[in-house]
C-alpha cells in the first residue's frame, strides 16, 4: 500500500526573464489501486504539477510539500525519485540520437533493481510486454524516441511504465494524438499495469475520452494552478456536457 | 631541384605540391588556410630542424616495416602541399611502411603502435592496399612530444582498406598531421580519425580518387575537454566520375578554453560526373566555455552529379535528455555515458572489432569523467 501525498505545492518555472508562479497550492492525495483523474484547460499547470513531481530541474517549489510513504519526495534528486517508485509517462517524450530502446530499457531497469536482468528473462518479458500493446518487435532496436510518431512515442511511455513497475504513475496527456484503437490499447496496457501491480495512477487529460477505457476513482478539475473541484466520474460528464467555463470565470473573478 | 607543381586555381584544392620546403611560404595567419590556426603554437613546425623520426613500438605483423626515408617502394609520386609537410618529408630520416599485399585478405586488425625517438619527430607513415586486398590497419599515436608529418593511404584498385588513427596525447603536445588517401577504381577506403587529446592537433585528411568508382568514407570522431586546440581540416578532391564520398566528424568539447574547428572541403571537377558526396559534422558542448567552429564548403564544377549535400550544427548537452533517462532511475553519470555513447556512436560503430572500439569508448569516458565504476 503506497500514497504519495501533496501538500499545498507552490511552484515556479524558471526562464530567461525570472520566476513565474505556475503552482497556487495544489493539495491532492494518490493511493495505491486508485485513479485520480486531472482535468483542466490547456496552460493552467497540468505538466507542471507533473514535472514538479518527477523533479524537473526548470521548476523551483516555493513551499509546500510531496511525500511518498512517508519519505520526502522533493528532497530527493529525479533519478532516487523513479526508484522510490514515482513515474511520470511524458506529453512529449524526448528523442535520445543513438541510444537503442532495448539498451535504455535495460539500462533503467539495472538502476531501478540495482542489479542487470538475467538475458533470457528480460528478453522474453520485453517481447510480451511489447506484444501487449501491440508493438513490432523491430522497435526495440530503433533509437529512443526518434522518429517516432506521435502513437509510437506514447505506447513507448506505457512499454516502460509496464516494465518498470512503479507505485505510483503520473500520465501526462497519454491519450493526446492516439486514435481510438491506439487509445484501446494504451488504456488496456494501464489497466494491466494498475491491476498487476495495485498501482496509483494520476491521470492527467484534457478530454473526456479516455475516461471512457480508464475509469477514475477521483475527477479533479484544475485551473490556474490549483485544483478547483473535486468529485467522483460524474464529475467528468458533466465536464463533457459544460466545458470549464464556469470554472475558469470562477478563477478569474 | 624540380620546379613545384602549381594546379589550376580553385579555391579549395592546394595549388602547390613539392618536396621543395621554400616552394612554401611561412604562414602569417591571414592566409585561408591558416586562418584558424594557432601560428604562433606551430612556430617551430614551419622551420625545418633536426627531430627523431616516429617508429614503431613492441611486436609486429611482418607487413609493417620501418625503412629508410629513401626507400624506393614508398610513394614517389606524392607530393607535400604546405611547409609542415614538406619539411617532415624533407627531414624525416625514416618512414613506416605497411604492405598488403595483393589480393590478399586480412581478417584480423594490423595494430601498428607508433613510437618517436626523440622529443620532437617527423612522422611518415605510407599504407599501401594492393589491389584486390582487404584488410584494416590502425595506427595508434601514442607519442610524446611533439610531431610533424603525413600518413598516407593509397588505396589501389578494388582493394577494400580500413584505416584508424587514434591519437591521444597530453596538454603539452603539438601534432601536425596530414593524411593523404588515393583511391583506385572502384575501391573502398574507410579513414577513422580519432582525437583524444593533445594540446594542440592540426589534421589536413586529404581524399582524391585515381579512376571512377572509387568509395570514400572519413570519419571522426574528436573530444576536447580544456584548454586544448583541434583543427581538422578535409578535402575531399572529386576528381573523376562515379566515385563517393561520405564525411562525418563528430566532436564533443567540455571546458573554458577548449577550441575546435572543422573545415569540410568538398571540391567536385568538371569531369567528376555521377558523382555522390555528403558530408556533416555535429559538435556537442557538454559544458559552457567550449567554441566550436564548423565550416562546410561544397564547389561543385559540374551540375551533373547524384547528389551533394552537407549539414554542420552545434548543440548544448541537452537537459531535457539528461531529466528523461533519470527520470526512468538511471543516475546522472550513467545518464551522461549513455547520450555521449549515442552521440559517438555513428563513428565509433564503423570500427568492426569489438575490443577496440570498447576501449576506445572507454578513453572517451574516462577523459569526460563518465565512467560510472561498475
Ligand atoms: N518551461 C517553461 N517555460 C516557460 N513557461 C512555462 C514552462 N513550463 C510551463 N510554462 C507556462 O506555465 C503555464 C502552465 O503550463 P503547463 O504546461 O503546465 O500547462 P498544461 O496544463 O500542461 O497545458 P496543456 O494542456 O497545454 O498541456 C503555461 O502558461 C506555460 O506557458
Ligand atoms: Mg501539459
Amino acid at each position: 500500500m503506497s500514497m504519495l501525498t501533496i501538500t499545498d505545492l507552490h511552484a515556479c518555472v524558471i526562464t530567461d526573464e525570472g520566476e513565474t508562479p505556475i503552482l497556487r497550492g495544489v493539495s491532492l492525495v494518490v493511493e495505491s489501486g486508485k485513479t485520480n483523474a486531472i482535468m483542466g484547460p490547456n496552460g493552467s499547470g497540468k505538466s507542471t504539477l507533473a514535472y514538479v513531481i518527477a523533479g524537473h530541474p526548470k521548476y523551483t517549489v516555493t513551499s509546500g510539500s510531496i511525500d511518498l510513504d512517508g519519505e520526502d519526495v522533493l528532497a530527493m534528486s529525479v533519478d532516487e525519485r523513479a526508484r522510490a517508485g514515482l513515474f511520470l509517462a511524458m506529453q512529449y517524450p524526448v528523442e535520445i540520437p543513438g541510444v537503442s530502446v532495448s539498451n535504455f530499457l535495460r539500462t533503467s531497469i539495472t538502476a531501478l533493481r540495482g542489479e542487470a536482468p538475467k538475458l533470457r528473462t528480460w528478453t522474453k518479458d520485453m517481447k510480451l510486454a511489447m506484444s501487449d500493446l501491440q508493438m513490432d518487435p523491430a522497435f526495440s532496436s530503433r533509437n529512443v524516441n526518434e522518429g517516432f510518431s506521435g502513437g509510437e512515442k506514447k505506447r513507448h511511455e506505457i512499454l516502460q511504465m509496464g516494465l518498470m513497475q512503479p507505485k505510483i504513475a503520473v500520465l501526462d496527456e497519454t491519450d493526446s494524438g492516439l486514435d481510438v484503437d491506439a487509445l484501446k490499447v494504451v488504456s488496456e496496457g494501464v489497466n494491466r499495469f494498475k491491476d498487476q501491480n495495485d498501482a496509483g495512477v494520476l491521470l492527467i487529460t484534457h478530454y473526456t475520452r479516455i475516461l471512457r477505457y480508464i475509469k477514475p476513482d477521483v475527477v479533479h478539475v484544475f485551473v490556474d494552478g490549483k485544483i478547483v473541484a473535486t468529485g467522483g466520474p460524474e464529475l467528468a460528464e458533466a465536464l463533457e456536457a459544460d466545458g470549464y467555463e464556469s470554472y475558469t470565470t470562477a478563477a478569474r473573478a | 631541384m624540380t620546379a613545384p607543381t602549381v594546379a589550376p586555381a580553385t579555391d579549395l584544392a592546394p595549388r602547390i605540391f613539392s618536396r621543395n620546403i621554400d616552394d612554401f611560404d611561412v604562414p602569417h595567419g591571414r592566409e585561408e588556410e591558416w586562418r584558424f590556426a594557432p601560428i604562433k603554437q606551430l612556430a617551430e613546425f614551419f622551420e625545418p630542424a633536426t627531430w627523431g623520426s616516429v617508429g614503431v613500438a613492441g611486436e609486429h605483423d611482418a607487413l609493417v616495416e620501418c625503412v629508410e626515408i629513401n626507400d624506393s617502394r614508398l610513394s614517389q609520386n606524392w607530393m607535400p602541399t604546405d611547409r609542415p609537410s614538406a619539411i617532415a618529408r624533407a627531414k624525416a630520416t625514416h618512414a613506416v611502411l605497411i604492405t598488403i599485399a595483393k589480393e590478399s585478405v586480412h581478417s584480423t586488425p594490423i595494430v601498428v603502435n607508433l613510437e618517436n625517438s626523440g622529443e620532437n619527430s617527423y612522422l611518415h607513415v605510407e599504407v599501401h592496399a594492393g589491389a584486390f586486398s582487404k584488410a584494416q590497419v590502425v595506427l595508434i599515436h601514442d607519442t610524446t612530444g611533439n610531431v610533424n608529418g603525413s600518413m598516407l593511404s593509397i588505396v589501389e584498385d578494388q582493394a577494400d582498406l580500413t584505416m584508424l588513427s587514434v591519437i591521444d596525447a597530453d596538454l603539452a603536445v603539438t601534432q601536425h598531421l596530414h593524411w593523404f588517401t588515393e583511391v583506385g577504381r572502384d575501391a573502398n577506403f574507410l579513414g577513422l580519425s580519432i582525437t583524444l587529446g593533445g594540446g594542440v592537433i592540426r589534421t589536413v585528411p586529404m581524399v582524391t580518387y585515381r579512376a571512377p568508382g572509387g568509395k570514400a568514407q572519413m570519419l571522426g570522431a574528436f573530444l576536447l575537454t580544456g584548454r586544448q586546440f583541434q583543427e581538422h581540416r578535409i578535402l575531399v578532391d572529386h576528381t573523376e566520375p562515379h566515385c563517393t564520398s561520405n564525411v562525418i566528424y563528430k566532436g564533443a568539447l567540455s571546458g573554458e578554453g577548449a577550441h575546435s574547428v572543422w573545415i569540410g572541403d568538398v571540391l567536385v571537377r568538371r569531369e567528376a560526373t555521377g558523382i555522390e558526396t555528403y558530408e556533416l559534422n555535429r559538435n556537442l558542448l557538454l559544458t559552457d566555455g567550449p567554441r566550436a567552429d564548423s565550416v562546410p564548403n561544397l564547389e561543385l564544377e559540374t551540375g551533373d552529379v547524384i547528389s551533394a549535400g552537407h549539414a554542420s550544427a552545434t548543440g548544448r548537452f541537452d537537459d531535457e535528455q539528461l531529466f528523461y533517462l533519470q527520470s526512468r532511475g538511471i543516475p546522472e553519470a550513467t545518464a551522461r555515458q549513455l547520450v555521449v555513447r549515442g552521440f559517438f556512436v555513428e563513428v565509433l560503430n564503423k570500427i568492426d572489432d569489438p575490443n577496440l572500439r570498447g576501449s576506445l569508448m572507454h578513453r572517451i569516458e574516462s577523459k569526460l569523467g563518465i565512467v560510472d565504476h561498475e
